[in-house]
């Protein structure tokens, strides 16, 4: 990984690199994968992210490739999702994993925050709605859960609801009894996850990566 | 004493100080005493044997002692006894008086009581005891401390910045041992003036000396970071170098005390060094991994003698501690992983009640030894003999600021480059600020031989004055400056159910992102090392179903019993520790359109308003008797005592009533979880009212001519998981409470007939609070008693069979 590789293709690279905050260094490596990944093509359909033999102890597996296919993410507040994307694309999901950078302000902080806390709810609100209802969660413990031999389907239900009681209380204190709570909102979201520290827990280094010693 | 009169003083200080200050002088007192009649009492005891000897044949009748004193027959533990008495009433005596525990981190207080006591000592005549004698210290004083820290050590956080950790603890250690070292023995050697004292200290015994005073000392760090809250990932670096740095103090100071007898280390010597610290720290870990392992192993065993579960745990790691030691690998390092290791597979198998026990246990040895370890410091301190040297004092701690300092901003330099949420300029100030010296040094200090190093008192007095230093000054000095600083502190807010699972999906989420990637980074590992522990590991050490059950689960459940606990120990008047005061409850999350599969819910919603007030009524009188019912728990009765409760007490019991209300209403927060499968003890432990267990038919048991509601309105059904219902876990099936409560719900009942005629449903009350914890009895048949008695002392079995005298 030489001087020579971040030079080949450097005009789209200034653009993406503007676009996306990565550095050279990192879009070349990226690119690097991407290419692996796709066989060498132009764009990365589903079928080759199921191939990746890694990621198929995951239980959040779909939920994942879903998250690169989902316009939400493509941050040009698009909607709905692609069958294919290129590598633009590639490189603005993977952006969303970027650490902050140190000296930063707390403006740009909690935008930072806001963006991370953006993805993880388009990858839970699947009808694209704006809320996660009752049934999106559900859905995501049973998926958390899915891997485990025992699956207790009504567990999984009762841990969606005691986390839904949680979010309602928070953000809605008070309610009559026959008022109806929709779901969550990206709002209560954010008040929700709250002390979570996002912008220092959702980050995966970029720099080090040496994709010649790579599977696939 | 007698208190300062005047209205001002506050009566709990006024009451206090006479009764402290007596105290106070009855224990020293009798220290004294004690110490001094030690040696005194040889003498009779050897005359009067020899008397007898002499007049064995002759059998002179004496007197026969109606009352003697002999002490000398129980001298050493009395003295322990009153030592340990003495460190307790300290610690007592301080938080009476408020405002002094605020300004003065304890640590510091008891250190001048040491001194108190010593000096009173000496100035008795007697010699003081060497309390500080290395073997106590290390064998009896260090292991509950630092087992206290392995056990409960935040394992997520210590493992995300091992890296940074070791770096402080390994490198950190050896540059300041080195930089004291050598610059002392310069300074040392250009000491002006005719042949100095100092003069003649070789470079080696200098390094020596930096070596045992550059050690963090984990004893002095927690005493002071247990006060100022800072946030977790400041508390974890500090305290995780004061642990890992052991392995370093090991291995320089055995390095250099072997030497110095030869005068000389060569290449090889280094070499070896390098090699006998991997094999210390290394070794000692893996002597705790093994006994970790054979704690869970062992604990997997055990649910038929719950009792000795906690046994099992201390034994282990102070087996674990000794070995290390007898092979001179770290025995701090081999307890912290000993602890760390079996944590999980241990909390997993024991009840919760042994759960407690070692919590509890661990917590007080600790407490007790770092308050006696403080206490004689200073009693070390009197008894010297010290050699002062202005010189070598002032060097040495003006050298270990600045080492520590430019120690920290180095490394910190360096570690910023591989960390992704990097360390900033207050972050190292704290790091470097809070590296506190402490009795680990005094003691290692106390080991070296007379013989080899001639400057032993002086380098004796220079360790001590650097611990009053750092103790003093720095311990002192944290707080403010953490305040004035704006340092993040430590965030109180619990856990809730939705981080833990956006824990669980961040995790895989990045997890996942890296294998796209196709970076085999930190997350891979960790995924990695999970599934291997879930597939294999698990399934050795944890009994029956528990080994199989999700961690999100398993973390669902401890909060649902945790949250029960506090419903049930709060009673009444305090407000639900868990629950954000808010009237959200399940009707109002549940979809209005449910799917027609659920007729239950649907059921459930069309319940007249009233009829919900009355049940919530009948609940909340329920539970108020079933509160005032443990309050005079007694272990050996079973009879309750229904007239207990006076009348007096009904004018709180109505205004009670009204908060009690409200609680019921935030009760509804709580969810059921289905009857689980039987062999898991964590089930039973959070044995609340499962679906199936509670019993909840109030309408077919009225008196008058009620109209009986749909009875499936409020039956449970497993799958209903949204009724409301009462997570009320009292006390095991087998505890005497359980069935008391049975037998006090019927006299009650029986009681209140007089009085309202509300209570007259009560009667027909059918709601069995600890019915839920024998599902079993629905389903037809004790067959299984296992499960039901996780949750119990092992009682006599015979009382499983007295009690339910209640059912419909």
């Amino acid at each position: 990984m030489g001087a020579l590789q971040s030079l080949r293709g450097q005009p789209e690279y200034v653009d993406l690199a503007e676009k996306t905050g990565f550095s050279y260094e990192q879009i070349g490596v990226l690119h690097k994968r991407f290419k692996q990944l796709s066989h060498n093509e132009e764009t990365l359909l589903r079928e080759h992210f199921r191939k990746i033999p890694d990621l198929e102890c995951n239980p959040i597996r779909s939920q994942i490739i879903e998250a690169f296919f989902d316009r939400r993410n493509f941050r040009e507040n698009g909607e709905g999702t692609v069958e294919e994307i290129g590598f633009e694309e590639f490189l603005v999901i993977m952006s969303h994993f970027r650490p902050p950078s140190l000296h930063i302000t707390e403006e740009q902080r909690e935008s930072v925050r806001r963006d991370k806390l953006r993805f993880l709810f388009n990858m839970h609100d699947t009808d694209n709605d704006g809320t996660i209802t009752l049934e999106e969660y559900r859905h995501v413990v049973e998926e958390l859960l899915s891997l485990s031999e025992t699956l207790e389907k009504d567990t999984a239900k009762s841990i969606a609801d005691a986390a839904m009681l949680e979010v309602a209380s928070i953000s809605m204190g008070h309610m009559e009894p026959d008022e109806f709570y929709e779901g969550i909102t990206f709002e209560h979201f954010l008040k929700l996850l709250n002390g979570f520290e996002i912008e220092s827990r959702m980050n995966v280094r970029f720099l080090y990566m040496d994709t010649t010693t790579l599977c696939k | 004493m007698p208190s300062r009169t005047g209205s001002h003083t506050p009566p709990g200080i006024g009451k206090s100080l006479p009764e402290r200050g007596l105290l106070l002088l009855v224990v020293l007192v009798l220290l004294p005493l004690g110490a001094a009649s030690s040696p005194n009492t040889n003498q009779p005891g050897n005359v009067d044997n020899h008397n007898v000897a002499v007049q064995s044949y002759n059998y002179t009748k004496k007197a026969f002692p109606v009352l003697s004193l002999d002490y000398h027959h129980v001298s050493t533990p009395f003295e322990i006894s009153l030592w340990v008495l003495l460190a307790s009433l300290m610690k007592l005596g301080f938080h009476l008086i408020p405002r002094l525990s605020g300004i003065v981190p304890e640590s510091c207080l008891l250190i001048v009581v040491g001194l108190l006591v010593g000096g009173l000592i000496k100035l008795a005549g007697e010699e003081v005891p060497p309390v500080l004698d290395s073997n106590s210290f290390f064998l009896c004083l260090l292991p509950p401390i630092i087992l206290d820290a392995g056990y409960f050590l935040p394992i997520r956080p210590f493992m995300e910045n091992l890296g940074t950790i070791l770096m402080f603890a390994v490198v950190g250690t050896l540059w300041n041992a080195f930089f004291v070292g050598g610059v002392l023995y310069a300074v040392c050697q250009i000491q002006p003036g005719s042949p100095s004292v100092l003069n003649s200290i070789e470079l080696l015994p200098c390094l020596l000396f930096g070596s045992i005073i550059s050690a963090v000392d984990p004893v002095a760090v927690l005493a002071v970071f247990e006060e100022i809250h800072i946030n977790e990932l400041l508390h974890i670096l500090v305290f995780g170098e004061s642990l890992l740095n052991d392995a370093v103090t090991v291995v320089l100071y055995h390095l250099f005390e072997e030497y110095t007898g030869a005068g000389t280390v060569t290449l090889l010597d280094c070499f070896l060094g390098v090699v006998s610290f991997l094999v210390v720290s290394l070794g000692g870990v893996l002597v705790g991994a093994i006994y970790g392992f054979l704690t869970a192993f062992t604990s997997r065993f055990t649910s038929h003698t719950r009792v000795i579960e906690p046994l099992f745990v201390f034994v282990y790691s102070y087996m674990a501690y000794l070995s290390a030691e007898m092979f001179h690998l770290s025995g701090i390092m081999a307890l912290i992983s000993c602890g760390a290791v079996m944590r999980p597979y241990v909390e997993a198998n024991i009840s919760h009640k042994s759960h407690t026990t070692i919590k509890y246990f661990l917590k007080m040895w600790s407490s007790v030894s770092e308050t006696l370890i403080f206490i004689f410091l200073g009693v070390a301190t009197v008894d010297g003999p010290h050699s002062w040297n202005w010189t070598f004092v002032t060097v040495t701690i003006i050298l270990c600021l600045v080492s520590r300092v430019i120690g920290v901003v180095g490394l910190t330099y360096v570690i910023n480059k591989f960390r992704i949420v990097k360390l900033t300029t207050k972050d190292q100030f704290i790091v470097a600020y809070g590296g506190l010296r402490g009795a680990i040094a005094f003691s290692l200090g106390f080991l070296l031989e007379k013989e080899l190093f001639p400057m032993r008192e002086m380098f004796l007095t220079a360790i001590i004055t650097e611990i009053f230093f750092t103790v003093f000054v720095q311990g002192m000095t944290i707080k403010p400056l953490v305040e004035l600083l704006a340092v993040k502190k430590k965030q109180e807010a619990k856990r809730t159910i939705n981080e833990e699972i956006h824990t669980q999906f961040l995790d895989h989420l990045l997890t996942g992102i890296e294998d796209i990637c196709g970076h085999y980074g930190h997350h891979h590992w960790k995924d990695k090392l999970n599934r291997f522990n879930k597939k294999y590991v698990k399934k050795c050490l944890i009994a029956g179903e528990r080994s199989r059950e999700p961690q999100l689960i398993a973390f669902y459940h401890k909060m649902e019993m945790k949250q029960a606990i506090e419903l049930v120990e709060s009673g009444g008047g305090v407000k639900l520790p868990a629950s954000i005061p808010s009237t959200v409850s399940m009707q109002n999350i549940q979809p209005k359109k449910p799917p027609p599969a659920k007729p239950a819910e649907r059921a459930l919603s069309q319940l007249p308003k009233g009829r919900e007030e009355e049940i919530r009524k009948i609940l909340r009188s329920n539970l108020q008797r079933t509160r005032q019912r443990l309050r005079s728990y007694n272990r050996h009765t079973l009879v309750a005592d229904p007239y207990e409760d006076g009348f007096g007490e009904f004018v709180i019991k109505t205004q009670k009533m009204i908060e009690l209300e409200k609680k019921i209403k935030d009760m509804n927060n709580y969810l059921t979880v289905p009857a689980a499968p039987p062999d898991s003890p964590t089930m039973c432990r959070a044995r609340l009212a499962s679906g199936r267990g509670t019993d909840f038919k109030p309408a077919q048991q009225q008196k008058g001519n009620k109209s009986s509601p749909d009875p499936q309105a409020y039956s449970m059904k497993p799958e209903s998981g949204g009724l409301p219902t009462i997570q009320v876990d009292l006390a095991s099936p087998q505890s005497p409470d359980s069935v008391s409560l049975m037998d006090e719900f019927k006299a009650a009942s029986k009681q209140q007939q007089k009085k309202k005629q509300q209570e007259e449903e009560d009667q027909g009350l059918m709601m069995k609070p600890s019915g839920a914890n024998k599902p079993g009895e629905e389903d037809g048949g004790r067959d299984q008693p296992r499960r039901t008695r996780c949750l119990s002392d092992p009682g006599p079995s015979a009382d499983e069979e007295e009690d339910e005298p209640f059912l419909p």
